[in-house]
């Protein structure tokens, strides 16, 4: 049981990360990468939402007709995420009002909703609340290296600190207006699943 | 706004794929050929263009406060809003597929498998949570900017179709075949759609 405790953390950050392998929720993801700041919180509301709603779920589990489930799912995702937006609204504004309309699309992340259904409606509440918020950290590991390069070459800055010193740019050095541009995040995530599927060799497409 | 110009930025400057990243998921994964990619973009531009209407009468008259609003001017259910449009997008789309299975049997068997997908499509969603955010003045720019909108994403869809259809004959890196270079692909459209950035009419 431990060890496949241990499984079902570890198998979600790299081996089947969402999105470079299974290739869930990369709708809300890459707009909010342009920065490392709206990445961090990002991820860490998709991590909550993801393993708040399995929690609950998994909960509920035993006593949900198959039938409705897909509704019965939409009103949970969407209250956590109601919840989440509420919490940003009043201790972040700012970064709410950054992020706009990609924090309401947590609701139809197909992390969420793919992790309830593969996972969350077989499982206990324990087990479940991990994997969920360990398939929420696979997915902001990748925001995050994502929004890492963009927001270091795009702007010369992280997390809103000057990293690229000025004398760089006295000497001729600009920053690559491009990478901000929405198109870049699309290549780096393809150089993404390119190194990934480059050492792991079983994860190649025929 | 003028009509014509806010359907010409809502299919080209603001499209729903390159700009916004907006129903990525099932962007990326039914489109490997055309006739299929034409079915799913079809049903995303119809539900688009009935759900998004819909949302913005429930959004002015119910959801903020003011002068229209049925609840009074001090009844401020905003933060209701992300639990009412996924409610009312489930369920239209479970009425369109109703309807459709009655009353065209031969588009239901094209769009069937496609229809109980698009209500966890981000697009559609996100569509919605534009139109709070715009602030547009009467239900026909809404209606508008859905159908302008749901054009561009329909378009979006079909050409990396053809795209992929046609790249099954070339020789890509074995690391990146499949979805690897399916996101290349897609940058370079998104670069190619940049040029339209600062089009008005």
């Amino acid at each position: 049981m431990d060890k496949q405790l241990k499984e079902t953390i570890l198998n979600p950050i790299f081996k089947g990360n969402p999105i470079t392998v299974l290739v869930l929720g990369i709708c809300s993801s890459l707009a909010v990468t342009v920065e490392l700041k709206g990445a961090f919180v990002m991820a860490l509301s998709v991590m909550i939402v993801t393993g708040l709603s399995s929690l609950v779920m998994s909960l509920l589990r035993n006593s949900i007709p198959n039938r409705v489930r897909i509704i019965v799912q939409l009103v949970v995702v969407a209250l956590m995420v109601i919840l989440v937006d509420q919490i940003l609204k009043a201790y972040a504004y700012g970064i709410d009002k950054q992020l706009s309309v990609y924090i309401g699309l947590i609701i139809t992340n197909c992390i969420v909703m793919g992790r309830i259904e593969a996972f969350a409606l077989g499982n206990k509440p324990v087990p479940s609340l991990l994997d969920g918020l360990a398939n929420g950290a696979g997915y902001g590991l990748i925001l995050i290296v994502v929004a890492f390069f963009r927001e270091l070459f795009g702007s010369g800055t992280l997390f809103g600190l000057r990293i690229i010193p000025e004398s760089f740019y006295a000497a001729g050095y600009m920053n690559n207006g491009l990478v901000i541009l929405p198109p870049m995040a699309l290549i780096l995530l393809g150089c993404i699943v390119w190194i990934q599927r480059g050492i792991q060799k079983d994860l190649q497409e025929k | 706004m003028d009509y014509i110009s806010l359907f010409v930025k809502s299919i080209f400057v603001d499209n729903m794929i390159f700009a916004y990243f907006l129903g990525m998921c099932s962007f990326l994964a039914v489109s490997k050929n055309v006739k299929t990619a034409t079915g799913l973009g079809v049903a995303v531009m119809f539900v688009l263009l009935v759900t998004l209407p819909i949302n913005y009468l429930l959004n002015k008259y119910v959801l903020t406060p003011g002068p229209h609003a049925i609840f009074g001017e001090s009844v401020d259910l905003s933060f209701l809003s992300f639990i009412i449009f996924i409610a009312v997008i489930a369920a239209i789309t479970q009425i369109v597929e109703m309807v459709v299975e009655k009353f065209s049997p031969s588009l239901y068997g094209a769009l069937g498998i496609y229809l109980p997908l698009i209500a966890v499509n981000c697009a559609i969603l996100g569509g919605s949570l534009f139109m709070q955010q715009r602030d547009f003045v009467n239900v026909g720019e809404s209606a508008v900017y859905a159908l302008g909108s749901g054009l561009g994403w329909f378009l979006a869809i079909v050409t990396l179709a053809a795209i992929r259809e046609k790249m099954a004959y070339n020789n890509v890196p074995p690391a990146l075949k499949g979805i690897g270079i399916t996101f290349i692909t897609v940058g370079l459209m998104g670069m190619a759609f940049m040029t339209f950035m600062g089009i008005s009419l």
